[in-house]
């Protein structure tokens, strides 16, 4: 059994920099959040540049189970990326809660490792266990403010439909296990393309059930009910990890998953990509018209960050190079965007969940202007204004559902950014437009601030400089 | 050398608020200074660009090519022609003037107000550049954000509502204008074999060919957009409250310039792109037109409200532009292009006026005015020379477009019906009755509120606002031609093209009568 252990230099540096050297230091240093914190942050910018010098060695290794390079070393950096920025941003946070346990930062590496098990599974069971590995340190980590009844209230609500969604994949795998006789992505897919007209039932049953799994993942309709309860209940930094990270590595397995599922040649391929296309319209509008109504911004983003996973299944429906690329494109610039808004929330609540009413921006502009323009750019980007980032990925995933003939589906796309500029923009009007009410003392960044100068930045420039991006991204499909 | 002039008139402003990032907000001075400088250079910039202009010609002059997403085809495609170049120097006049005006009034966040201001002046001379689509919707898109906060954050009374109405409404147009975009650069992707195109020289070769249901969508979808912004009736209730609500120099931009994108765009995207439906809708379009000059003028003749009243007189007016432009004719649309700019002239200076009787009084009511040329007779002058540009004295630059648009109407073998020009020749009637009315309750008769028996005459700074801007109303009302030559060729051109695609598809349209 021949290892590419070249090919796998992120995923080992991530495993051993966790596990065996990880919790040994743990184990032996008592009191230093300082060292572990570092040590931890080390880890992920190792992962990270491991997973860029390894991104040209492409192929697959421990008997075809993972697969290397391209797609799967990007997505490494996107998780890594996030996780350092989430890290930077949780140390100033939790110091603020009095809860700064070095046990966070294993939690949110072991996530990384979960999700980087996720983008680079080229076996059901290894997504499996990735899944499964990121979203019970998800469910712990949900539930980190202990004495908070919010947070606890989360993470039991997280906990409990996880597992059952989870037990949804599982089923889903068997049945796909019964009707191809492999577990492999490539050989499922082949079956599936030679068998293109009488597919047997059990694997469009499995299919769907592995669909609605992952829809729970990425809260889409009608399996999003839990994400707004979770979100606002979490910490702000665990919220800010869990939206954008959580729904990336979820995204990457989608996208790989429903490329073995659905093969062009397969008829069952056409009514897969109608049940996914009108999941993704009823997403899009439910998540930005129930956002509308809401007074609590995190339950806002978090309606937000439902809808934006509406308008990345354009990209599944659409099944082609552009649609994965806009995807992959998508999912950069929504983690860094919605990681900011996230860590701007962060930075301004109080303890026990105070001041995360959406009247409490009123007048940021005057009280910390820094901070009100970073959320000001996030909110637009997130609306899909042009300069901004979003409004890149946005175009990318209208011209790939066009393409493949669901203009339709653009046209409630389009309805629905309207109805989300109104909510985007009343939070601008909020910050900038009103007067600020009462006293307050000055908000501190700390290390958070560099969360927010980096992703400000991406915000605004990733879309001018999408080219190396885009070429990059039509190279893998 | 004239390539040269149009970067330095597209980024000029850009750089400019990119400086202004350095300097310190307590020195408004300075900001201001710096602001007026540049927005003063972009404007001299841009008069380079004549010289070297072949008026000859219709293509595209100083075109800049450069890639920027080659995957999308999206690039860095700029140039100009007769009608665009006429566009550029109003906005690149009207900048400068926008800046002296809120040199006083705008006294609060002053760094945030002139960094909007120029990326205000980047988006819009973007737009009127662009000759690829995606960059045409970026910029198009762009121009919404400073808008927005210069109403939101700088505005009247009920500023945040008008705000959030004005990005809302031009927002549900613009997308829609997005995935119409998309949907033709697939289309004519598909005939040249090349793919997704944004490349506005592609698109025209081709896009007249499409299918003509796909043809009517494609033209729906981008109406829709341009037509919210000139406004067309019925979508124009977004303008009286952006009017009213935005500060002076924000009105003068608005009315100005900002009105002007739409029926550019009709002019650059429907007519050029999409002629068999073009011609199709043209009379529906036309209707709503001359209602909208009816309808704009009887509301603006009861209104209380000095700025108000301009702000409908502004829909008024544009109804002659789409009627000009939709009649298909060469003095037409002739007659619209020059009126675009004649309208941003004469409107731009009656709202600086309303802006200097605010200044001094912080009322528009017109009853709390009467009299007032006996203690600012310059003032009245200037008032009056506005007032009577935007009436449509002859003489002046109002009349030239007016008359054109309504010969061009009148004489219209897609309107095919000389009721059009019959009607909206009332309006000019109307214009005259609600205009001179509110002149005279205004400036004339005696002057009893004793709070308006010590106003200043105007200030060096307001006569430098208005002097220009009436010289250049003089000059286009005596000798038009300088100005129209430019536009001519260009504007030929676009008739010529409907009248050979309307004609080959005779089966599903009435064959145009001849061109003339």
């Amino acid at each position: 059994m021949h290892i590419d252990y070249f090919g796998s230099l992120p995923l080992i540096a991530i495993w051993l920099g966790l596990g065996a050297i990880g919790i040994t230091i743990q184990a032996f240093v008592r009191n230093n959040t300082r060292l572990v914190f570092g040590y931890y942050l080390g880890t992920l910018l190792l992962t990270a540049a491991l997973a860029l010098i390894t991104s040209g060695h492409k192929g697959t290794t421990f008997q075809d189970m993972i697969t290397l390079g391209g797609v799967a070393n990007y997505f490494d950096v996107v998780f890594c990326a996030a996780g350092v920025l989430t890290m930077l941003a949780a140390r100033p946070y939790l110091q603020r809660e009095g809860v700064e346990l070095d046990e966070f930062y294993t939690l949110l590496v072991s996530a990384t490792a979960g999700m980087m098990l996720m983008a680079h599974a080229n076996n059901l069971l290894v997504l499996f266990v990735g899944i499964e590995l990121m979203s019970i340190t998800f469910y712990v980590m949900a539930g980190f403010l202990r004495t908070n009844i919010r947070s606890v209230e989360a993470s039991l609500k997280y906990f409990l439909l996880g597992a059952f969604a989870s037990g949804f994949l599982v089923y889903g795998m068997s049945l796909i296990y019964g009707a191809t006789g492999s577990l492999q992505y490539n050989v499922i897919r082949d079956v599936v393309a030679q068998n293109a007209t009488n597919f047997p039932t059990l694997f469009a049953i499995g299919a769907v059930l592995m669909a609605v799994a992952m829809s729970f993942k990425i809260a889409a309709f009608p399996f999003h009910q839990w994400a707004p309860d979770v979100y606002e209940g979490s910490p702000t930094v665990v919220t800010a990890f869990m939206s954008t990270a959580g729904k990336a590595a979820a995204f990457s397995a989608f996208v790989a998953l429903f490329i073995a599922l659905m093969p062009g040649t397969s008829t069952l391929t056409p009514q897969l990509q109608l049940m996914l296309a009108v999941v993704s319209a009823i997403t899009m509008l439910v998540g930005n018209i129930t956002a509308v109504a809401q007074t609590n911004i995190k339950r806002m983003l978090a309606y937000s960050s439902i809808a934006h996973a509406g308008y990345l299944l354009m990209g599944i429906v659409s099944n082609s190079a552009d649609g994965y690329s806009g995807i992959a494109f998508y999912v950069t610039s929504y983690v860094f965007m919605q990681l900011g808004a996230f860590v701007v929330v962060g930075i301004l609540e109080r303890q026990n969940n105070s001041l995360l009413e959406i009247n409490d921006y009123a007048g940021l502009a005057k009280r910390e202007p820094m901070l009100a323009f970073s959320m000001a750019v996030f909110m637009l980007s997130l609306a899909g204004i042009p300069p901004f980032a979003g409004f890149f990925g946005k175009y990318l995933l209208f011209v790939a559902a066009i393409e493949t003939g669901y203009t339709w589906l653009t046209i409630v796309a389009v309805v629905s950014s309207v109805v989300s500029a109104y909510f985007y923009l009343g939070l601008i009007v909020k910050m900038y437009f009103t007067e600020p009410s009462g006293e307050r003392e000055p908000a501190t960044a700390g290390l958070a601030g560099i969360t927010l100068v980096v992703t400000t930045a991406v915000s605004i420039v990733l879309g001018l400089f999408a080219s190396p991006f885009l070429a990059t991204f039509k190279s893998w499909w | 050398m004239g390539t040269a002039a149009l970067l330095a008139t597209l980024f000029a402003p850009l750089a400019g608020s990119l400086a202004l990032l350095f300097i310190h907000k307590d020195q408004a001075k300075a900001i201001k200074t710096t602001a007026l400088v540049f927005s003063v250079l972009t404007f001299l910039g841009s008069t380079l660009l004549v010289p070297g202009f072949d008026a000859g010609s219709a293509a595209m002059q100083f075109t800049v090519d450069m890639p920027w997403l080659t995957s999308i085809d999206a690039g860095l495609r700029l140039g100009i022609d007769g009608t665009s170049l006429l566009l550029v120097l109003l906005t690149t006049l009207i900048m400068p003037i926008a800046f002296l005006t809120s040199w006083g009034s705008v006294t609060k966040s002053v760094k945030e107000y002139n960094v909007l201001m120029l990326l205000l002046q980047f988006g819009m001379t973007g737009v009127f550049m662009a000759t690829d689509t995606f960059l045409f919707y970026v910029f198009w898109e762009l121009i919404l954000i400073p808008m927005y906060f210069i109403i939101g954050i700088w505005g009247g009374k009920d500023r945040i509502y008008a705000a959030i109405k004005f990005f809302l409404y031009t927002l549900v147009g613009s997308l829609l204008m997005l995935v119409a975009i998309i949907w033709l650069g697939l289309e004519v992707g598909a005939m040249t074999g090349n793919g997704f195109t944004a490349n506005l020289a592609v698109l025209r070769e081709h896009a007249p060919m499409i299918a003509p249901q796909v043809q009517t969508w494609l033209f729906l979808a981008f109406a829709l957009s341009f037509l919210i912004k000139v406004p067309l009736f019925p979508l124009h209730t977004w303008l009286p409250d952006a009017h009213v609500q935005a500060p002076t120099a924000g009105s003068v931009i608005l009315a100005g310039v900002l009105l002007k994108l739409g029926t550019y765009g009709l002019i650059r995207f429907n007519l050029d792109l999409f002629p068999v439906a073009s011609v199709q809708f043209a009379t529906p379009i036309s209707v709503l037109a001359v209602v909208g000059i009816i309808y704009g003028a009887l509301v603006a003749m009861v209104q209380t409200d000095i700025k108000k009243l301009v702000a409908y007189s502004s829909v008024s007016h544009l109804g002659f532009v789409v009627l000009g432009i939709f009649s298909m004719t060469t003095e037409g649309i002739q007659g619209a292009v020059i009126q675009m700019v004649n309208h941003g002239l004469s409107t731009g200076m009656l709202f600086l006026c309303v802006g200097a009787l605010y200044e001094r009084r912080h009322t528009r009511e017109i009853a709390d005015y009467g009299g007032i040329t006996s203690v600012m007779p310059r003032f009245a002058v200037l008032f009056a020379l506005a007032m009577f540009a935007s009436v449509g004295l002859p003489g002046l630059n109002g009349f030239v477009g007016e008359f054109l648009t309504l010969l061009g109407a009148f004489t219209s073998p897609v309107l095919n019906n000389q009721m059009f020009a019959i009607v909206s020749a009332s309006g000019v009637i109307f214009a005259a009755v609600y205009l001179l009315w509110m002149f005279q309750r205004v400036m004339f008769g005696t002057n009893d509120n004793p709070e308006n028996k010590h106003l200043r005459d105007l200030t060096a700074s307001e006569y430098w606002q208005l002097v220009p801007l009436a010289v250049f109303i003089i000059w286009i009302g005596v000798a038009p031609r300088h100005f129209m030559h430019f536009s001519e060729t260009s504007v030929k051109a676009v008739v010529e093209r409907v009248g050979t695609f309307t004609g080959k598809v005779s089966s599903v349209l009435p064959l145009p009568q001849q061109q003339r």
